[in-house]
């Protein structure tokens, strides 16, 4: 195809992406440079008949005036990347010096607000994709010994987790876990007690949210796992039948090996996605004792009032930064299939 | 020889039945719950002192005279004007479907049929977007549309989902494009054919199941989308899921949980049903490049 022709082909989705992908990273980098005007403040002398007295006072007409002429705010460089609400180098380095332990240093800085999500969203990641790979591949094997006329309900009533979007899927497990729940309730009379409840213990939260992602997740694998359990080869299964392999050696030693690029391909996919995560924490109300970088951009774009550009900025850049980091796989893998194909 | 590779044990079988029976109940299970309690009154569904109130309804029939009401439809659809959302939502979803496919296709067509290198490097560039969290797009389109004063209205959204759903679209239409042989519209252009005829004529109407593949999935991601319409459409505008989320929390709506309730079942209703019709597409399309390696 001559370039001209390919470039005409092209061109409509090109410019949308540029437009609507490329060009908003550049635009979060550029606010993420800034930051909010401050506000400017005027003395104001009452007078009565007792006296005068001065009150500082915020000018809001010339604070308008200000965020008229530069509605992005003031350069600041990458001053809010080292804020108390991001990389927080100073508050590191105070926490250092002032802890005893180890211990404490590390309870200090896990309560910053950055690496606090951040330890969430990776526990979140790292939690959820290995039971996902193990579970999708339990059902893909079992579902791929059923009947064909059953294989097509049993199917979709798999898969029903996942097209559901996560803040649905997250609402409806809430509504049956939470305290006043069905699944709730019958641990709390189970337990005999009364005050336990989803909210109260933090750990008990990040488990929900694990057993939400692991539940939301592991359609994707399971399908996946399934297409390619249709691709194994036959012959050295029936090879190793007539050595008298048992059923978990033939699945051991033949089945799991050939799906082993499968299983990266679903882990990294798996991970890249759950890096996201940010949905859940809304339909289970936990922002309290979860949050993830996604939430926390989310939680300064929230206010249409008073819209933290800059922040949602920096950190946003951080979580791209993130991302590129679990993203080095994948693309060295495509790179590499695409070598091998030309 | 077949049937000796799957010639199971009996052990194995009621195990394995179990184990389907298990798994079924957690996957479904929930959205049963929820459409069996969408009938309920909130005492029942959110109770505090016996969950078999639930089951037997008994403070629905206290309050409305039958252990099964469908209050919370009726309010939540007139009260809470979700069919406003209903039909944003089918607004958003039936534009981003055709927009999508529209750009899609004559994309993917070309970057299948160039035999040039750039393509491989706009193929990457696609996969690279295509990780990019939504809601840090988010964060880079709030303060250009406050300025240009497109926020909160619905082709803004439309165009930004569309746009967010190229990558994805491109690879998969491109996957599908490639399976399509080259000869047929090489053979068109010898007889006269522009690409754009060869395309059009010739490669579209083979192309059917790649197209409803595609459309499927761009369907999921509108009707889904939760981050670029809660930040982007102002509160009149909003679409299904923004809309159940805003009756949870905020002021206006007082955290009326049974109007949430029954619009998630009003919300995925239609969704599973289309999913019913279509899983055949939609499991293609998930497996598509994932198999090859």
């Amino acid at each position: 195809m001559p370039h001209k022709t390919f470039f005409w082909f092209f061109f409509p989705t090109g410019l949308a992406m540029i437009l609507f992908i490329g060009l908003p990273i550049v635009s979060s980098f550029f606010q993420s440079l800034h930051i909010e005007n401050q506000q400017i403040l005027m003395e104001v002398e009452n007078c009565d008949p007792f006296g005068c007295t001065t009150n500082v006072r915020v000018d809001v007409e010339a604070t308008e005036k200000l965020k008229e002429e530069n509605p992005l705010g003031r350069f600041n460089g990458f001053g809010t990347y080292l804020d108390r609400n991001h990389l927080a180098f100073d508050e590191i380095g105070e926490a250092w010096s002032a802890s005893s332990s180890i211990g404490e240093f590390k309870d200090i800085v896990l309560n910053l607000p950055f690496y606090k999500a951040l330890l969430f969203t990776l526990t979140f990641c790292f939690a959820v994709t290995p039971p996902v790979i193990f579970f999708g591949f339990i059902v893909a094997l079992s579902i791929n010994t059923l009947t064909k006329r059953l294989k097509g309900l049993i199917v979709f009533g798999t898969i029903l987790p996942m097209i559901v979007t996560p803040l649905i899927g997250s609402l409806v497990l809430f509504w049956m876990i939470d305290s006043q729940g069905i699944i709730g309730a019958s641990i709390k009379i189970l337990l005999g007690d009364p005050n336990l409840s989803l909210k109260s213990s933090s750990t008990l939260t990040w488990i929900t949210l694990i057993i939400y992602g692991i539940w939301h997740n592991t359609p994707f694998a399971f399908i996946v796992f399934y297409a390619a359990l249709q691709t194994v080869p036959q012959d050295p299964i029936e090879a190793a039948l007539i050595d008298g392999a048992s059923r978990f050696q033939r699945v051991r030693y033949i089945v799991i090996p050939h799906l082993y690029p499968v299983a990266t391909f679903i882990m990294l996919i798996c991970l890249m996605d759950n890096f996201r995560v940010f949905e859940p924490i809304i339909g289970f109300s936990a922002e309290g004792v979860a949050q993830s970088l996604s939430w926390m951009i989310y939680q300064d774009l929230r206010n249409e009032n008073k819209m933290l550009f800059g922040s949602a900025g920096a950190t946003s850049m951080l979580t791209i930064i993130g991302i590129a980091i679990l993203l080095t796989p994948v693309l060295l893998r495509t790179w590499k299939e695409f070598r091998t194909e030309r | 020889m077949d049937s000796q590779i799957n010639r199971y044990s009996k052990q194995l079988i009621i195990f394995n039945s179990i184990f389907i029976l298990i798994w079924l109940t957690i996957s479904i299970f929930p959205f049963l719950w929820t459409l069996w309690g969408s009938f309920k009154v909130k005492a029942d569904f959110f109770t505090r002192s016996d969950w078999t109130y639930a089951l037997s309804g008994f403070n629905t029939l206290l309050e409305t005279g039958a252990t099964a009401t469908i209050k919370a439809y009726i309010e939540s659809w007139t009260e809470g004007e979700f069919w406003r959302a209903t039909m944003n939502t089918m607004i958003v979803t039936i534009s981003v479907v055709t927009i999508s496919l529209f750009l899609g296709t004559l994309g993917a067509y070309a970057l299948s049929r160039s035999t040039f290198k750039y393509t491989f490097y706009i193929l990457i560039a696609a996969l690279i977007f295509r990780a990019m969290p939504h809601i840090t797009l988010v964060s880079g389109y709030l303060f250009p549309f406050f300025q240009l004063n497109i926020w909160g209205i619905l082709p803004t959204t439309i165009i930004v989902l569309v746009a967010i759903n190229q990558p994805f679209t491109l690879w998969l239409l491109y996957s599908f494009f490639k399976t399509v042989p080259k000869e047929l519209d090489e053979s068109a252009l010898i007889d006269g054919c522009s690409y754009f005829q060869a395309f059009r004529y010739i490669i579209m109407p083979v192309m059917w199941p790649g197209v409803v593949t595609a459309g499927l999935f761009s369907m999921m991601l509108a009707y889904n989308d939760f981050t670029v319409t809660a930040l982007l459409l102002n509160q009149e505008n909003y679409t299904m899921v923004p809309k159940i989320n805003a009756y949870l929390g905020t002021i206006e709506y007082g955290g009326n949980y049974m109007w949430a309730v029954s619009s998630v079942v009003s919300a995925t209703a239609p969704l599973f049903m289309i999913i019913w019709f279509f899983q055949r597409q939609l499991i293609s399309g998930l497996t598509a490049g994932a198999v090859k390696g």
